[in-house]
């Protein structure tokens, strides 16, 4: 090859390079206002960091010796890995890392240092092929006519056409090629040249394959994480709490797993609370289990007759930000700060223990009991100590999970209430997002016909209100065990019966 | 779409996963020091009681009845006293603490045992217990069936028990996985066999096996099992196999503190058939569990015995002089030695120790064999889960000479999985006791954490990093082993038998070593002193 052509091609790697090392800054800056929010501060921390990282890298050049060309290669192929799976990564795990942003700078220094190595070694590379006014000018060139092209092509072509997983991929694959080509082009032999060529051949089938899944990736890690952009996100002690928004819809995520959204919230919370306390108009003192999201809350405060409410929940942080977070405060109408309402950041189940208030009326909405902490809130001693918070003729409900897609989970927590000595009417309503979701309300002694509602519900009506109660064939009861502390028969039933739901 | 539907594998597999990302990406590897000590009362003062050189008593204190050993036995003797109306007693113990091999202790995470961790429910012929349990609430009342009804936060809560076994965890303790027809076919055949003996009566009308063990039929035949190892037994039975093997041992083990080959038939057998318990609210194999396991019980029996429990007093000589009994004890703490004048005195302490404060020649009994044990509690900062069944209450694996660990904070309520506490037992049998014994007195609280530490590897490999604290009991004599021969023979009823004033209560006399057998031992023994102080 002539060393025309040699210089060429080299000259072309820098364009490439420079797309790339573009590509991979932008990919992670989108991702992180994608996942994190507030757009402003991501580009700019990323692209902070990214550029200081790239100083680094630079200065680091200055260490390696004479074998740059082999060097060149091996950062170009690190490059290649870590920029090419940089959005699979930080995708996947967004939902599942304690700190994501650990995680996140991580690996956006590691891939700036590497970017930043690049010029200074090719420069090197070059310098005994060109003049030295002809070497600067040219690559710095290449280097931004190739940032100029990869932030057209990114919001253009890349993002709507392939996405963010996949443009990783597929820039990865370059820099491994570019990689590639240099050991070609610059004719390097020996077993260390011999083995990055055995390397790179390896990684871009790594590379290509990740290219092809690159649609399941995604698909799968937005089961997990979201597919609307986080406004809010944070870790507790107990849980992450991850709010998104998409237009109106607001949805607040617990540990990845829905909680409510905004569109069809109403349904769910109104069902919740309305069909029981409605039917108490005497009813002066409520409590509400779980629930810091105050739409329980909210409900309960349209009946005037109410007088005081306690809510129980376990996470400090989902209480605060209910009760301050504007967004959030429109949503549940300021419950959270209602002169009504009290607020106890506690364990429901020791609350109870040492709890001395009798209550007319109690709202349980507990998470589902997907796991054997969460499947105690449903035993038999659970129950027993929720009595002793009742008042004389007070009553109970508790949200149960699907009776269509957990028809056994939801009659056993009927069974497991009965056994407790209540009486119960479960009952059910549809909410889109959820599906068909079951209640059960349960009393010591007969409740009062449903007479009327309080105004101002967008859902229920006293017609339709005495519709819930009816199931029909696929959804109506089957005989279980009681759910006790030594049998945990829901969680099991619960996981056997989401399992072949959503595998 | 679901509501709070979680992936617990996924969670655990990813968080893995993002560990290992962490660790090669950084190169991050956390190395903690891991703080611990060997705790509990030092054998120091055990043989300075065998050997003498103690102070000579420099004050007397009068007092009716002396309870010597404030163990299960020793409470339960005061207990008895006090429901039959008998209040002037002193219950001496030498340990801080009292509970003998039911004491536990407790951190910020959680309370644990250090011994005793479970009862199983009682049985028709343990009455004492059941009654202690109503007393208790713990047993609420009775169903329409006329069967006891458990608080439930006290019934072992679910999932109970799994097994490490290749490189997964199984549900159940009993080899499931992967085990070849033979294997299974024998193991069928062995709890055929047990369920047989549970149901079966002596020609005397009384269950074969029972708990307390003095309630068992006396026929002859069954009897007869006493004198052959559980081990050879089986052999001849021809329940064969490694897994039926394996679980034998390992419930021998569990319970007696040594291997079905030397244990006897009988005791082996009584393991799976004496259990008849039966309630309305759970299965009759469930059992009752706290965080500080057994310590629990002692605590509510201890409660209304207020000062008259006295402990950090060892004591080292029991004299008749006349009608009275002098009790001589040494106070560990302030260095010096007092005595008791009493007119009664329960002795419930181990049999080696009666014998020796009792100055009694005790070459005319067999040689009571007694397993040591080591106990070590490990404080960590969450849950070892691991591939396969969830964590359990009990948590075993096989290639181990340990018996797993259980989870003291099992029973807690609290929803969202946090530190914990793990109760590690490990019965030392690999030599003989006695040199078992002098060995692990001798090691270092360095050499225990690193040989537990490597066996929490087989199933937990990266346990170590996740362990605050590893604090270790060592029990020389931890307790009494049902040797062959040693059950039904004509001296062990008779060492029950009160001599002058001396009354005798502890497990040793039933010469296995479970809280239904001290506890009793230990109200028989109150009520013939309580029926003798005040003959109504
Ligand atoms: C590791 C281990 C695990 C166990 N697990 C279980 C279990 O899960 N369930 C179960 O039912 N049983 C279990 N046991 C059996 C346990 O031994 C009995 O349950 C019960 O605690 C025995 O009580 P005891 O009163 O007969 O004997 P001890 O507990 O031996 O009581 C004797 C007491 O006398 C005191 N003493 C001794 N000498 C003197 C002296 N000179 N002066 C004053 N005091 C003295 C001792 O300090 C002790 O407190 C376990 C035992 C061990 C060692």
């Amino acid at each position: 090859m002539s060393d025309r052509s040699t210089r060429l091609l080299l000259l072309a790697s820098v364009f490439v390079i420079a797309t790339c090392g573009l590509i991979y800054e932008l990919i992670a800056g989108t991702l992180a206002s994608y996942l994190l929010g507030d757009s402003v501060t991501q580009f700019s921390t990323i692209i902070g960091v990214y550029l200081f990282a790239m100083g680094v890298g630079s200065w680091l050049s200055r260490f390696v010796g004479a074998n740059e060309a082999l060097i060149f290669v091996r950062v170009q192929l690190l490059i290649g890995v870590l920029g090419g799976c940089s959005a699979a990564v930080l995708f996947v795990l967004f939902a599942h890392v304690a700190s994501f942003r650990v995680l996140l700078y991580g690996l956006i220094g590691l891939v700036g240092t590497l970017v930043g190595l690049e010029i200074p070694l090719l420069l090197r590379i070059l310098k005994d092929r060109l003049e030295f006014k002809d070497l600067v000018a040219q690559v710095f060139t290449f280097d931004y006519i190739g940032a100029l092209l990869a932030s057209l092509l990114f919001p253009l072509v890349l993002v709507p056409g392939l996405g963010l997983v996949r443009s990783a991929f597929l820039f990865g694959a370059l820099n491994v090629a570019v990689g590639w080509m240099t050991l070609r082009v610059l004719r390097l032999h020996g077993p260390p040249a011999r083995m990055l060529e055995g390397t790179a051949a390896v990684l871009l089938l790594l590379l290509a394959a990740g290219f092809a899944a690159g649609g399941r990736i995604l698909e799968w890690s937005e089961r997990s994480a979201f597919e609307a952009p986080v406004i809010h996100a944070r870790s507790t002690p107990y849980q992450r709490i991850v709010l998104t928004r998409h237009g109106d819809d607001l949805r607040l995520h617990l540990n990845g797993n829905l909680q409510f959204s905004a569109r069809d919230e109403y349904r769910y919370h109104e069902a919740l609370v309305h069909p029981g306390l409605a039917r108490m108009p005497e009813a002066r003192r409520v409590l509400v289990l779980g629930g810091g999201d105050g739409l329980a809350v909210r409900e309960v405060l349209r009946h005037a007759h109410v007088d005081s409410v306690m809510l129980v929940d376990l996470d400090p942080e989902m209480t605060r930000l209910f009760s301050t977070q504007a967004l959030l405060t429109d949503l549940n109408a300021g419950a959270l700060t209602s002169p009504r309402v009290r607020i106890a950041n506690a364990d429901a189940f020791a609350w109870l223990g040492t709890n001395t208030q009798r209550f007319d009326f109690v709202v349980v909405d507990f998470p589902d009991p997907s796991n054997f902490s969460l499947g105690k809130l449903f035993t038999t001693t659970f129950y027993e100590r929720l009595r002793t918070a009742l008042a004389p003729g007070g009553a109970v409900v508790v949200q149960a999970t699907s009776p269509l897609v957990a028809r056994r989970a939801f009659w056993c927590v009927d069974a497991t209430l009965r056994r407790c000595g209540f009486q119960t009417e479960p009952y059910h309503v549809y909410v889109p997002s959820f599906g068909e979701w079951g209640f059960i309300l349960a009393s010591l002694e007969p409740l009062p016909e449903l007479s009327a509602l309080p105004a101002g519900l967008k859902f229920l009506t006293v017609e339709g209100a005495r519709d819930l109660f009816r199931f029909p064939p696929d959804m109506d009861r089957v005989p279980t065990e009681v759910n006790r502390l030594n049998n945990q028969v829901l969680v099991r039933y619960f996981e056997e019966e989401w399992g072949r739901y959503a595998p | 779409m679901w509501r709070g539907r979680t992936r617990r594998q996924f969670l655990a597999g990813s968080a893995g996963a993002a560990a290992l990302a962490g660790a090669g990406l950084f190169g991050v590897s956390r190395k903690r020091r891991i703080t611990g000590r060997i705790v509990g009362s030092d054998a120091a003062v055990g043989h300075r009681i065998r050997d003498g050189g103690l102070p000579a008593p420099d004050r007397q204190e009068r007092v009716p009845v002396v309870i010597v050993g404030g163990g299960i036995a020793g409470l339960a003797a005061a207990h008895a006293l006090r429901s039959r109306g008998v209040e002037g007693f002193v219950v001496l113990e030498m340990a801080a603490q009292p509970g003998g091999n039911s004491v536990s202790g407790a951190n910020a995470v959680s309370a644990f045992p250090w011994g005793a961790h479970y009862l199983p429910l009682p049985g028709p012929e343990a009455g004492d217990v059941s009654r202690l349990l109503r007393e208790l609430g713990v047993i609420l009342g009775d169903d329409a069936r006329g069967l006891p009804v458990f608080r439930e936060d006290f019934l072992v809560q679910d999932p109970v028990e799994r097994l490490f076994l290749h490189g997964r965890w199984q549900e159940g303790l009993v080899p499931n996985l992967g085990l070849g027809p033979e294997e299974r076919g024998s193991l069928d055949a062995f709890f055929h066999r047990m369920a047989g003996f549970k149901e079966r009566r002596g020609s005397d009308g009384r269950p074969a096996f029972a708990i307390p063990l003095d309630a068992s039929s006396t026929d002859p035949e069954l009897r007869a099992l006493d004198r052959v190892p559980f081990a050879d037994w089986l052999r001849l039975e021809g329940f064969t196999g490694e897994s039926l093997r394996w679980y034998v041992d390992y419930c021998c083990r569990d319970d007696y503190g040594m291997a079905s080959d030397r244990v006897s038939a009988w005791a082996g057998i009584h393991y799976f058939a004496a259990r008849r318990g039966e309630a309305a609210n759970a299965p009759s194999h469930a059992v009752l569990t706290w965080p500080e396991g057994n310590g629990w019980l002692v605590h509510r029996v201890r409660e209304p015995l207020g000062d008259r429990v006295r402990s950090g007093l060892a004591v080292f000589r029991v004299q008749q002089e006349g009608a009275t009994l002098s009790v001589e004890a040494y106070d560990v703490q302030a260095r010096r030695s007092m005595a008791f004048l009493a007119e009664r005195v329960v002795m419930a302490t181990p049999r080696f120790i009666a014998d020796r404060l009792l100055e009694r020649n005790p070459k005319a009994r067999r040689d009571t064999v007694y397993a040591p044990w080591l106990v070590a509690n490990l404080t960590l900062e969450s849950l070892p889960e691991g591939r396969g069944a969830p964590v359990s209450w009990d948590n075993v694996w096989q290639g181990s000479p340990s018996l797993g660990y259980i989870v003291a904070n099992h029973q807690s309520l609290h929803p969202v999985p946090r530190s914990t506490v793990l109760t590690y037992y490990l019965p030392l049998d690999a030599t003989d006791p006695v040199t078992a014994r002098r060995v692990a007195l001798e090691r270092s609280w360095d050499s225990w954490r690193d040989q537990i530490l490597d066996d929490f590897r087989i199933p937990h490999p990266g346990l170590s990093d996740q362990v605050l604290t590893l604090d270790v009991m060592v029990w020389g004599h931890g307790m009494v082993s049902p040797a062959p021969g040693s059950l039904w023979n004509p001296e062990r009823p008779e060492s029950a038998q009160p001599q002058g004033r001396v009354h005798f209560a502890h497990s040793d006399l039933s010469g296995i070593s479970i809280f239904e057998e001290a506890w009793t031992h230990g109200i028989r023994a109150g009520r013939e002193v309580a029926d003798l102080l005040n003959p109504a």
